[in-house]
């Protein structure tokens, strides 16, 4: 509103209900625009995150006398989750593979390619930018089909090893870890390449050759100048691919299904087990809890990496 | 001895680089050699002879066009009631001060980071208990929701971007908000509503997990259930057909990201993209 001294008190109050009334739209106007999207996110998002909190205290089950009579149960899902040497097998094979595909493998990777091809042949760097999003671009169903194929006893990868004399290694059930781990590094680097990219693009050219003329090396440019400078972005990224990869279900589901034994059993594969396969809702439930507050704590770190301005 | 070092300096990230492209690329080349081979088998190998025989034999069994359909109508159907909804929400975060606009950004934006994977099992309970089981509609109205919050931060960054002036001017000739919306705003947005329509387009066309667990009937499934299902009962026989099919079904993410391109410009830059 302008700022007028010499308004008279009438037009004053006249210029106040005014605005007020303008107001009022404004309001009913936002509140209208507001509604269908608050509505979606109540009943299919914040409820089901409520509901969590609320059967993870009960002994719903999909089958059995429990079916009937959902009780209050308090923490004893919780009490045999920590019992469960499965859930702890779990728990570590969650660490393993965020900390294998996600932490290391995609960023390190991702932040190795946008290095390397940072001011080479355009064409050279048109091929390979392509062939690296084509995994990335590629629904996880069919991500999973290529590496079994691959990775198979008579697979591509088995075939090679062979023409070069070495012997065949059934990689899904030898190295399951390994296999699913390299299998979602293929299909997730991607999106840290284009992220480093992002971020090497914005860091001045004059400062690294600046460095240079004073005699650093190439290896100290990238280490005292170049990281520091693009910190921010290698933190949101970190937090991005592993909540990413927190989340991953498809892919292992449909290589090894969380096997042989346990032997990928992350924790999603671990809930839909559970829920799904057992038939213990509440018990699965409690875990879903669990993953959610991994989820919300990387989530947290996430907004405070990010520095918004809303 | 020192020109020896710079040519090795300048060889070497092309020689790692081309390693690491062919190690990428090996999988998903198996794909493509493999439809076209009257014999495939699980490894890369010269066709034995050219055929199209895997891909006729998918695109005429009316099971597979029937889930392609339903995946089409399911994605697409999502893809515009998010657009459409996350653009309503965009518009009053956009162009009013409102009170509570600072918490209700932050929850989007913390939204759009938790894991969908982690509340499956609650949302199958929420199911049942609305009768939404085997529902298309249910899957669509969720798949929906959980596309929300990145659609309508996005949008509002980019409704951001589209001055006011050229609203006002629209309202002193006597256009509503509705109106001006409609006709000045929206058109002017086109490249960020296709953006954030094409993303959301392909995260539910890909996603397997959410329609595995909220569908139940073999005809309502949808094509990333259905190619699922094929490769658990013929994948480890038909190694040309599941080519052929896994080519069919990717086909449409990368049509879409190809054409998603020519919209993104600056995608990916964390830095600017934080600015709310």
């Amino acid at each position: 509103m302008d700022a007028n001294p010499v308004i008279s008190p009438s037009t004053a109050v006249d210029g106040g209900s005014a605005s007020r009334k303008k107001q009022n739209r404004k309001l009913l106007a936002s509140a209208l625009f507001l509604l269908p999207a608050w509505l979606l996110l109540l009943v299919f998002f914040i409820g089901p995150i409520l509901l969590t909190f609320y059967f993870a205290f009960t002994n719903l089950s999909l089958t059995g006398s429990e079916a009937q009579a959902t009780q209050f149960v308090g923490f004893s899902n919780f009490m045999n989750m920590f019992q469960d040497p499965n859930f702890r097998i779990s728990v570590m094979k969650t660490v393993v593979y965020l900390l294998f595909s996600a932490i290391i493998g995609q960023q390190v990777l991702g932040f190795i390619l946008a290095l390397l091809m940072k001011e080479k042949n355009p064409a050279f760097r048109r091929v390979i930018g392509i062939i690296i999003i084509a995994g990335w671009v590629t629904p996880e169903i069919v991500v999973a089909f290529c590496w079994v194929a691959f990775l198979n006893d008579s697979g591509t990868l088995n075939a090679l090893l062979q023409q070069v004399g070495l012997k065949p290694v059934a990689w899904l059930f030898t190295f399951p870890m390994a296999s699913v781990i390299i299998a979602n590094i293929w299909h997730g680097t991607a999106f840290s390449m284009l992220v480093f990219q992002a971020a090497l693009d914005d860091v001045p050219k004059s400062i690294e050759e600046a460095a240079v003329v004073d005699g650093a090396s190439r290896f100290q440019v990238l280490y005292k100048i170049v990281l520091p400078m693009i910190k921010g972005s290698v933190v949101t990224n970190m937090i991005l691919v592993t909540l990413q990869t927190l989340g991953v279900f498809t892919l292992i589901y449909a290589m090894t299904g969380g096997g042989p034994g346990t032997s990928t059993q992350t924790l999603p594969i671990f809930m839909y087990n559970q829920a799904f396969v057992n038939y213990q809702l509440g018990y699965g439930t409690a875990i879903s809890l669990i993953l959610l507050l991994i989820g919300v704590l990387v989530s947290v770190l996430y907004l405070k990496s990010m520095k918004v301005k809303v | 001895m020192k020109r020896k070092s710079i040519k090795v300096e300048k060889v070497l990230p092309y020689s790692i680089l081309t390693v690491i492209g062919v190690l990428f690329l090996l999988p998903l080349l198996w794909v493509v050699v493999a439809s076209v081979d009257p014999n495939a088998n699980s490894s890369i190998k010269v066709p034995s002879a050219f055929t199209m025989d895997n891909f006729k034999s998918v695109i005429t069994d009316p099971v597979n066009i029937r889930a392609f359909i339903i995946g089409l109508l399911l994605s697409l159907g999502q893809g515009l009631l998010v657009v459409l909804v996350a653009g309503l929400a965009a518009y009053p975060l956009s162009r009013y001060q409102l009170r509570y606009k600072k918490p209700f950004m932050f929850t989007i934006l913390f939204m759009t980071s938790l894991p969908i994977t982690a509340v499956m099992v609650p949302v199958y309970q929420l199911f049942i208990y609305m009768k939404l089981q085997d529902s298309l509609w249910g899957t669509m109205f969720f798949l929906t929701a959980a596309g929300l919050p990145y659609a309508i931060w996005m949008l509002k960054n980019f409704m951001d971007a589209v001055p006011l002036e050229l609203e006002e001017s629209a309202w002193i000739d006597g256009a509503s908000v509705w109106q001006g919306l409609k006709r000045i705003v929206a058109p002017l947005m086109i490249p960020g509503i296709c953006t954030v329509g094409i993303f959301t387009f392909s995260g539910s066309w890909g996603n397997f997990f959410v329609p595995y667990i909220l569908i139940q009937t073999p005809e309502k499934l949808p094509a990333s259930v259905t190619i699922y299902q094929f490769f658990g009962n013929f994948g480890m026989v038909e190694y040309g057909k599941l080519a052929a099919f896994s080519i069919l079904y990717t086909f449409p993410a990368i049509v879409l990201y190809i054409f998603s391109q020519r919209f993104m410009s600056q995608g990916f830059s964390l830095g600017g993209a934080s600015k709310g």
